[in-house]
């Protein structure tokens, strides 16, 4: 064994993995990006620099579109971080509580939007809160709230936040599971000694759990956000490719589809598509680098 | 924890809290089921009863079969599915067993390379990767989704199989060379049956998204007989909106596998998340 020699076995072990993910995971994204620095005149791929993104950002028709998109995307990322988080973070505190009964049962059942398609999710809801239906009416008529109802998914000013709270609804599953995961690790002595210092229920969850789960919510948070910054799926399967009404729900995930694959009227320009991509590769890749030397690296951790 | 300091009062406003949940979780779900069932009228006049001897109807079942090719929709779903999941969970373990059994050269940096993936959407390439399913000529075939959808698995897979293959203990693995074992004996006969309960954890994790995605199905093989089950159910409905009775069913009938497939393999998810298999 003292001569070096090819070890074989390695790179068969390696390649298909390394193979397929290359080919198709790796260089279209690349490739992606460098599509956006080309264009199509007279039917001709032609190299054209930063002019795609020039026209994204200087454009006012195109840059209305992207801004708008954008700042959807961050309030239902926000609304995420808000509702969707907190929510979860509270049921997997009541589900980790020892002798709880019936905790599986409550856990697969809180579970079960999370399975389902966004086709399925995204349709179910616009059937519930339709005026035609008329659930959602009824029901708050029988608590006395009908003047609330409003037809949330056809007006301008509800519909994003409805749509993100459907999705709230959907994947709430998510950060419930991974706290109740970090919730069930934390060591029975570690809450035996607070309780001899008289730290207990609420406080004990805010001095002792809550410190402790902090590293498992930093993930949640770039989990959710990665996430939000590709959907695509629910705004497509309830408002369709215009996300209406008057692209009040339109998130990057719409608007990349919209422009590089063509809708109705709108012919698909792949290039502008790339472009678009780019930019959304570049919000996600911040957003990652901004978790993980921003805030993983300073997290303390704790030794359990 | 003390049994003597267990207040009534606060386990029957924990469990209040958690009823109120899981009410708002299945509500949705239960309306959409009963529904299906029901005449067009009783679902407008009574949404929220059973069906009953005079309610009840299948009639949105049967334009759903006679309109909608739902079983070659679900055919392809499952296709597609299973066929992912074997390639990322054969091609992830090899790999993974490679990252972590062997010491060579660039071992850290191949490692790093396969995890940039966790992070990073696979949508944001979708442009060059349609261009080069047209150019390959796999556009409007399964195995367009299926090769997206091994890639799109892969670093995960990879990430957590070598975390608990590092677990295997070495003494099992040099046995086996000592009784002349090759290496790709000691992988497949040794190590695979090992870590059998992290490959169902990646499989679970995989398998729903992978069922329940819609972009790639749309963009990659929206032909009729490559739809999947929700592509199909997409199209479907959009072209039915008014016939309540069947966007009811085929809602239900998309809902069903998955809710199947939950119940068999929920014990897996929810052991596979609380074994920290996600850190």
């Amino acid at each position: 064994m003292q001569k070096p020699r090819i070890r074989w076995h390695i790179a068969v072990f390696l390649a298909p993995a390394v193979l397929v993910y290359t080919a198709v995971m790796i260089f279209p994204l690349f490739n992606t990006l460098r599509l956006s620095l080309f264009s199509k005149i007279d039917q001709e791929r032609v190299y054209v620099g930063l002019q795609n993104f020039q026209t994204l950002f200087g454009d006012p028709i195109w840059s209305e579109q992207f801004w708008n998109a954008l700042g959807n995307n961050f309030w239902f990322f926000l609304i995420h971080m808000l509702v969707q988080n907190p929510i979860g973070i509270a049921l997997a505190a009541i589900l980790s509580h020892p002798r709880l009964r019936f905790a599986a049962l409550y856990r697969s059942a809180i579970v079960i939007p999370t399975i389902l398609s966004f086709v399925i999710v995204g349709f179910a809801w616009k059937l519930i809160l339709s005026p035609i239906w008329g659930i959602a009416p009824s029901m708050l008529d029988a608590v006395g709230l009908k003047s609330l109802f409003a037809p949330w998914l056809g007006k301008e000013e509800y519909a994003l936040t409805t749509l993100a709270l459907i999705s709230v609804w959907q994947f709430v599953g998510i950060p419930m599971m991974l706290i109740y995961a970090a919730l069930l690790s934390i060591p029975e002595e570690v809450l035996e000694a607070g309780e001899i210092d008289g730290i207990t229920g609420m406080s004990a969850f805010w001095k002792i759990k809550l410190p402790l789960i902090l590293p498992s919510i930093g993930i949640i948070s770039i989990l959710t956000f990665v996430g939000n910054f590709n959907a695509f799926d629910l705004i497509y399967a309830s408002q369709g490719a215009l996300a209406g009404p008057d692209y009040s729900t339109d998130i990057l995930g719409t608007f990349m589809y919209r422009t590089f694959f063509g809708f109705q009227l709108q012919l698909g320009d792949p290039h502008m598509g790339s472009a678009i991509a780019g930019a959304m590769f570049a919000i996600i890749l911040i957003g990652v680098c901004l978790y993980l030397f921003g805030i993983q690296t300073r997290m303390r951790r704790y030794q359990l | 924890m003390n049994k003597a300091r267990v207040n009534p009062l606060n386990t029957a406003a924990m469990h209040g809290a958690l009823i109120l949940y899981t009410l708002i979780a299945l509500f949705p779900v239960f309306v959409i089921l009963i529904n299906s069932f029901k005449t067009r009228k009783a679902i407008f006049r009574e949404p929220l009863a059973l069906p009953d001897g005079d309610s009840f109807s299948m009639i949105g079942y049967q334009t759903v079969m006679k309109q909608g090719d739902f079983f070659l929709y679900f055919q392809n779903s499952l296709i597609v599915t299973v066929a992912s999941l074997f390639f990322v969970l054969l091609f992830g373990a090899m790999a993974a067993f490679a990252l972590s059994e062997y010491r060579f050269k660039g071992n850290t940096l191949m490692g790093l390379y396969l995890a940039l993936g966790i992070m990073i959407p696979i949508r944001i390439g979708t442009v060059a990767i349609l261009e080069m399913m047209v150019a390959t000529g796999l556009v409007n075939s399964l195995w367009a989704l299926i090769l997206v959808y091994t890639a799109q698995g892969l670093p995960l897979a990879v990430f957590i199989l070598s975390e608990f293959m590092r677990q295997v203990s070495d003494d099992l693995k040099n046995a086996g060379r000592i009784d002349g074992l090759s290496e790709y004996a000691i992988f497949f006969k040794l190590v695979l049956p090992l870590v059998r309960p992290a490959m169902a954890t990646v499989a679970v994790f995989n398998m729903i998204p992978i069922w329940n995605d819609l972009w790639f199905p749309l963009i990659l093989a929206p032909a009729e007989e490559t739809k999947t089950l929700t592509l199909g159910s997409q199209v479907f409905i959009g072209q039915f909106v008014t016939d309540w009775n069947a966007v009811l069913s085929a809602l239900s009938m998309a809902i069903l596998p998955v809710l199947v497939l939950y119940v068999i393999f929920s014990r897996q998810l929810i052991r596979g998340i609380t074994s920290g298999a996600v850190k």
